[in-house]
């Protein structure tokens, strides 16, 4: 009975990921594809890697892309850290619970909406005081923070709460003024949950398709857009290889976070053991 | 040190000393609740003053109020003689060793120690000697490059200990500063402790839940019940003249009867009770005929197998009910006729196997007690 569940199962997880993973097995094999019809076979080949490295369009959005998520993802975590830390240490002010709600309402807003409101911002600006001029890497830098920061700022809830004020206390207590502390040991205390909420942001940067299409304008192509409009004119094989690249990228960054993870995990065991020596 | 003491070790009792802490009806409501109830207390310089009580009670909540991260609902704290209401924590000469030591996690030992003098921009190699010496103190100048994590329990706490008295306070606040050690670590810290606070000469306020942590190390105890002081004193009067049966119970164990007045003269006192008579000998000013409760420490009654000589006072017969081995003593419950238990501990100065009277279960015995050891509370 136990064989025939776990055969079941088996199967059921071979499924799913196969229906995760074959997709993308095909587009990075497709993207050695020699055709320039995407679904016709025509034998291996490099060249849609050559015309990429060549297509001053495609560096264009990636380095656009690249600039946005680097700001966004910087303003973002000081932001939604100091967001976090109203809504968690300044204890009850007036209209917390309003400020509360505010803070996480992009998380639940629909994308369309958040993107035509600021749009609709940007454009009664421009009327009003001549600013943005012309919408591109500034707008759509503002529209990533402004839904990236409840993001971070949820991380950093969860997080100072879990910690406690205890030690914030204590450092008061040996004569730290609150400036200090925040520096001295809420921040550094803070740390791995910034640089958390900074990757975060980084990555919804470039994710980003619909918001950053609504506030773009003329010539201010990133990645994605740049990906969604030629795909709209039909399947592509040089898409097929900056899209091989992507995933490329990804499974490194993935890689890199896991080792660090295993690295601190190992960490604290050593600590924890050492400790034990001592009392023993 | 023997002899009588001087009033420099009793500054409570000298009328003209100056209290080092004035704490003046303070009172802390968190909503509607009352942590701490109308509070009144002074302590005085170089004391070891305990707060004693039962979980919940508002010690923690009165150490705080100390050290400043509570403001009292009213009522007044003044250290030193400044008023500290409007004292921020970081300006008040106190310093605090927390229940769960609040170590900071990324920084090291040294760095632990030496954070609160750096808030005081004292120069960096004075620092250096100053942390170096205190670390000597509490035996972990080999542990310095350690972070909290890498250290045991024990180890964390002396850290705690030393990070708050590196900065010389006036007044140390202690929160259960060994509840998270064991048994023998703790008993030996209780004297280091003691030590160290008669070398550094500064003013400790330590908060515990064990009374025998209290009686060995406080000059004065002050015995807490739902926010309010129950009764203060030193560790003799605490445990020898209660003055409630609170106070009685919570401070080691005590057999507890109630009673009518029967007489009540200037140097006795005569109580009926379902233990029998009672006679006490000292006055008491209360009432003949009002009730009272008279109690009894299981130590100061003696136990015997043999009937006592003539009839009298303070004496009561029962049988062994059960009896507990403690190892150094050992603790025996005696069923009296009226079905009433009375708890008795006894040394054992001997050996089991080579007793000869030794006292069993079922056994008849005659219990009895001083004049002098029994005490009347009036509440
Ligand atoms: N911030 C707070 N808000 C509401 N109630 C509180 C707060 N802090 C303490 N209390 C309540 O006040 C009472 C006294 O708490 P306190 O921490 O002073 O107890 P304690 O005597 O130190 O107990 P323990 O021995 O368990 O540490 C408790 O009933 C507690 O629930
Ligand atoms: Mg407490």
């Amino acid at each position: 009975m136990y064989n025939k569940r776990s055969g079941f199962l088996t199967f059921m997880v071979t499924a799913g990921l196969a229906f995760l993973y074959i997709p993308m097995i095909l587009l990075v094999i497709y993207s050695f594809n020699k055709s320039k019809l995407v679904p016709v076979w025509g034998g291996w080949s490099t060249r849609w890697y050559s015309v990429l490295f060549q297509s001053e369009d495609v560096w264009e959005a990636v380095s656009l892309s690249l600039k946005i998520a680097v700001v966004n993802a910087t303003f973002a975590t000081i932001l939604g850290t100091l967001a976090g830390l109203a809504m968690v240490r300044f204890g009850r002010f007036r209209g917390r619970t309003l400020f509360g709600g505010m803070l996480v309402a992009p998380l639940v807003m629909p994308e369309v909406i958040t993107g035509l409101s600021l749009l609709v911002l940007f454009i009664s600006l421009n009327q009003i005081i001549g600013w943005p001029a012309e919408r591109g890497f500034t707008t759509i830098t503002i529209a990533h923070i402004t839904f990236s920061l409840a993001y971070v700022a949820v991380i950093i809830q969860a997080r100072l709460t879990g910690m406690g004020e205890t030690l914030e206390e204590a450092a008061l207590d040996l004569g730290a003024k609150p400036f200090r502390v925040l520096t001295d040991i809420t921040v550094p205390r803070l740390a791995p949950g910034m640089v958390a909420g900074w990757l975060l942001a980084f990555t919804l940067s470039l994710d980003d398709l619909v918001i950053a299409s609504f506030v773009t304008g003329p010539g201010a192509n990133t990645l994605p857009i740049l990906i969604f409009s030629r795909i709209r004119l039909g399947l592509r094989p040089d898409i097929n290889a900056l899209a091989t690249i992507i995933i490329l990228f990804v499974a490194i960054c993935v890689a890199i976070a896991a080792l660090i993870m295993y690295q601190q995990q190992k960490r604290i065991e050593r600590d924890e053991q050492i400790a034990n020596q001592e009392v023993l | 040190m023997a002899g009588e003491p001087t009033a420099s070790e009793t500054p409570w009792l000298d009328q003209d000393a100056k209290p080092f802490i004035c704490i003046k009806g303070v009172t802390k409501k968190f909503g509607e609740f009352i942590a701490v109830n109308n509070v009144d207390l002074d302590i005085y310089q170089g004391e070891l003053f305990c707060l004693l009580g039962g979980s919940g009670c508002g010690k923690t909540t009165l150490l705080r109020m100390l050290a400043g991260f509570e403001t009292p609902t009213s009522g007044q704290i003044l250290i030193d003689g400044i008023d500290m209401s409007n004292v921020p924590p970081y300006e008040r000469p106190t310093n605090m060793m927390f229940q769960s030591y609040a170590l900071f996690p990324h920084m090291t030992v040294e760095k632990n120690v030496a954070f609160g003098l750096k808030q005081d921009k004292v120069p960096n190699d004075e620092i250096t000697d100053r942390v170096h010496d205190i670390l000597k103190l509490v035996e972990l100048q080999d542990f310095k490059k350690r972070k909290p994590q890498q250290l045991s329990g024990g180890q964390r706490q002396r850290v705690a200990l030393a990070r708050a008295l590196v900065k010389e306070p006036k007044l140390l606040l202690l929160d259960e500063p060994l509840a998270a050690l064991d048994k023998k670590l703790r008993e030996q810290t209780q004297f280091e402790l003691a030590n160290i606070q008669e070398q550094v000469g500064i003013t400790f306020v330590v908060v515990t839940h064990d009374q025998e942590e209290a009686m060995t190390l406080s000059s004065r105890i002050a015995v807490m019940d739902k926010g309010q002081f129950m009764q203060t004193g030193t560790p003799t009067e605490i445990y020898e003249f209660p003055e409630s049966r609170f106070v009685a119970d919570f401070i080691g164990s005590a057999n507890i009867v109630e009673g009518k007045i029967t007489e009540d003269n200037a140097d006795h006192v005569r109580v009926s009770t379902d233990l029998g008579e009672i006679y006490i000998d000292h006055g008491q000013s209360t009432k003949e005929g009002s009730r009272v409760w008279v109690a009894i420490r299981p130590e100061k009654v003696h136990l015997s197998k043999k009937p006592p000589s003539k009839k009298g006072p303070n004496q009561a017969e029962g049988m062994v009910d059960d009896i507990g081995y403690l190892g150094n003593t050992s603790i025996y419950k005696i069923r009296l006729k009226n079905d009433r238990i009375i708890d008795v501990t006894a040394p054992n100065q001997i050996r089991p196997k080579s007793r000869t009277h030794q006292i069993t279960w079922e056994d008849k015995v005659y219990l009895g007690w001083d004049a002098s050891s029994a005490m009347l509370l009036k509440k």
